[in-house]
């Protein structure tokens, strides 16, 4: 349907429905396609939002600091010279981009969406096809609205089986992780189907979907159904009346039809699914909270190199319980776990409780619409009065790209996507990744606990 | 736009043999605020080479036997995580021409491509041995060669693999993409006039 030509190098010309573009890897497309002299040829089908670089406490322009500045006015120089619609600071809508796209109905079913960001997988959640894209692939769909696709294989995930308490979406994707490896989706597109996975919200689907590239998969998806047409419903870019309708009619039609065939299929049982917790320095480096970690001579041969590098930067003990495990930061956001449902679970764990002494704690909204639904309910309240700090949205403390980051080898239980060495801003700093009720948790206890034991 | 062919690549090696290397690594976030690519090559793999006060850590990067290398070899999964094409950006204003390894993330190998840098995939032994031999003797020539599919050193010839969209684009010197996409511009102005959800849905 979005395939426009077959190029003379073999791969395909896909046609891009959607195109979300952000301050970080967009500045220098604008200025690829100026010294070519291009133009955007479809602007109306390019939004933009400012997200990575932004400060959460004090967003008074001028920035702070000067180079995140010069980044802010290049994007409000660009969309303005080539007439792209820019959800800034001084609107409503302002967010990451992930997470505005869903909230304001411009992710739909059967779209292809292109962004400069890895997790653009994200959208996936709405049976959209969601690419990751580096910079000189901005220049090409700003320029042509299309872009050169070499074709994924297919693999099932399949998900039978009910949550438990305390079990959320965030540790269904990090057991997948886990079992699958951070490079065992290499080549695949994801497509996560099966009871489960049907019972879960909007929300929780794009938990699943935006953490598909740590598995290697660049894209991961969920075919639409009522949940999906749900949620659309009312939004502000999604047809109303009898043009919905119209609408539903055509994303019905898109779903994967029940005698589907896969590349390769992958089973997994949710009953058999913990809280989930990372020990190492990559995503796939996940435990169920009550496990102990890895034993260097327990783990296969060919990760046996990761995993000593992975001991060596986090000053663990190999074999030892991650279950106690002292912590100093509490980040509760991003575009994996940064959407108003998070905040709600993530409340309930803090209500009428104080975070531990010596522990820094924020609850970064993902987006200001997040913020503003969050305030209405209260949820602001119960983190300040709990000691968290509640913040402007953004990317914050997930990449650092802002004042939000780690000290030294500070420790944080982050809801965030990667544990990478650096990520969080300080080079020795270490990341444990979980779900925003586990780092609530965490947070009220100073340390790693099951947060089953704090419902 | 022509463009040169990237058919044969001949250099020294660095390797930097470890697995599941992230962006992160490649180029720490913090190295990414700037509106422009310009001078990210001395922040390549930056705090895997400096400890905290500046001094170097001894990455292969710099150590004086790999200087003047222009081929990176690794091992698999490399370029894991974000999609900053401030990674492969980096690596090319260091000088690396091109990179061998086991497997590369798919979003990083994109990137590269887009530079004319070819990342070419060799079995785990093949590159063990490929990068052993460069660490016994770093002078050791090496030439990728995107017709023939192989790496070539005087001693031993190694099969290659490469997707073959990306080993056609380089080799013909077609990896230009924004040029090639831009030939069919009826066609996508045909496939956006067809797509209901670009008129909203009424017809």
């Amino acid at each position: 349907m979005h395939l426009v030509d077959r190029l003379p190098s073999g791969q395909d010309q896909l046609f891009i429905g959607l195109h979300l573009i952000h301050e970080v890897t967009s500045p220098q497309a604008f200025q690829m396609l100026r010294e070519r002299g291009l133009t955007v040829l479809y602007p109306q089908r390019t939004f933009a939002t400012v997200d990575h670089i932004v400060p959460t406490e004090n967003q008074k322009r001028p920035f702070a600091d000067p180079l995140a500045e010069a980044m802010m006015q290049a994007l409000e120089k660009n969309t303005k010279e080539f007439g792209i619609e820019f959800f800034s600071l001084d609107t409503e809508y302002q967010g990451i981009v992930h997470i505005i796209g869903p909230e304001l109905g411009l992710t739909q079913p059967g779209m292809t969406i292109a962004c400069g960001d890895s997790h653009t997988a994200t959208h996936g959640a709405f049976g959209a096809i969601g690419f990751g894209i580096g910079t000189s692939q901005i220049r090409d769909v700003l320029a042509t609205q299309t872009m050169a696709i070499n074709r994924p294989k297919v693999r099932q995930i399949y998900v039978k089986g009910d949550l438990g308490k305390g079990v959320y979406a965030k540790d269904i994707i990090l057991r997948i992780m886990a079992d699958l490896g951070v490079e065992g989706g290499l080549g695949f597109a994801y497509e996560y189907a099966g009871p489960t996975i049907s019972k879960l919200d909007m929300e929780e689907r794009m938990t699943i979907c935006n953490m598909s590239i740590e598995g290697g998969a660049r894209v991961g998806y969920v075919n639409p159904d009522q949940v999906t047409f749900d949620y659309l419903k009312g939004r502000r870019y999604v047809p109303q009346g009898s043009a919905f309708e119209k609408a539903v009619e055509f994303w019905k039609s898109l779903a994967s039809p029940p005698d589907a065939q896969y590349d390769d299929r992958y089973e997994l049982d949710a009953t058999k699914i913990e809280p989930m917790v990372t020990w190492g320095i990559n995503p796939g480096h996940g435990i169920g909270v009550t496990q102990n970690m890895p034993r260097v001579d327990d783990v296969p041969e060919h990760e046996r190199e990761g995993v000593k590098k992975a001991y060596a930067h986090m000053n663990f003990k190999e074999g030892a319980p991650i279950l106690g495990q002292k912590i100093g930061v509490a980040f509760i956001g991003s575009c994996t776990n940064g959407r108003i449902s998070d905040l709600r679970e993530a409340a309930k764990v803090v209500k009428g409780k104080k975070i531990a002494d010596g522990v820094r704690a924020f609850v970064v909204p993902g987006s200001k619409q997040v913020a503003l639904q969050a305030e209405k309910e209260g949820l602001d309240r119960i983190f300040r009065e709990a000691g968290f700090d509640f913040r402007g949205a953004g990317c914050s403390m997930c990449l650092a790209m802002n004042p939000d980051k780690l000290k030294d080898d500070e420790i944080s239980a982050s809801s965030s996507n990667r544990n990478f060495i650096g990520r969080q801003g300080s080079p020795r700093g270490r990341t444990l990744l979980m779900s925003p009720a586990m780092v609530a948790a965490a947070a009220i206890a100073g340390k790693v606990v099951d947060v089953r034991e704090y419902l | 736009m022509s463009l040169p062919t990237r058919a044969l690549i001949t250099g020294r090696g660095i390797p930097v043999m470890e697995n599941d290397i992230d962006t992160d690594r490649i180029i720490p976030a913090r190295f990414m605020k700037t509106v422009t690519f310009e001078g990210l090559g001395q922040y390549a793999f930056y705090d895997a080479r400096f400890n905290e006060d500046g001094s170097k850590k001894g990455h292969p990067f710099d150590l004086p036997q790999f200087q003047g290398g222009t081929i990176l070899i690794t091992g698999r999964n490399f370029g894991c995580g974000s999609s900053r094409e401030h990674a492969p950006q980096a690596l090319h204003k260091y000088g690396i021409q091109a990179i061998i390894g086991e497997s590369f993330a798919e979003i990083f190998i994109g990137n590269c491509t887009s530079l004319g840098i070819p990342c070419v995939s060799l079995n785990k032994e093949d590159v063990e041995s490929l990068a052993q031999l460069v660490e016994e003797n770093p002078e050791v020539i090496i030439t990728i060669d995107l017709n023939e599919k192989l790496v070539k050193t005087a001693e031993q010839n190694f099969y290659l693999e490469i997707n073959e969209s990306f080993r056609k684009s380089l080799a013909e010197g077609i990896w230009d993409t924004t040029a090639e996409l831009l030939q069919n511009k009826e066609k996508i102005k045909t496939l956006y006039d067809k797509l209901p959800y670009t008129k909203g849905f009424v017809a």
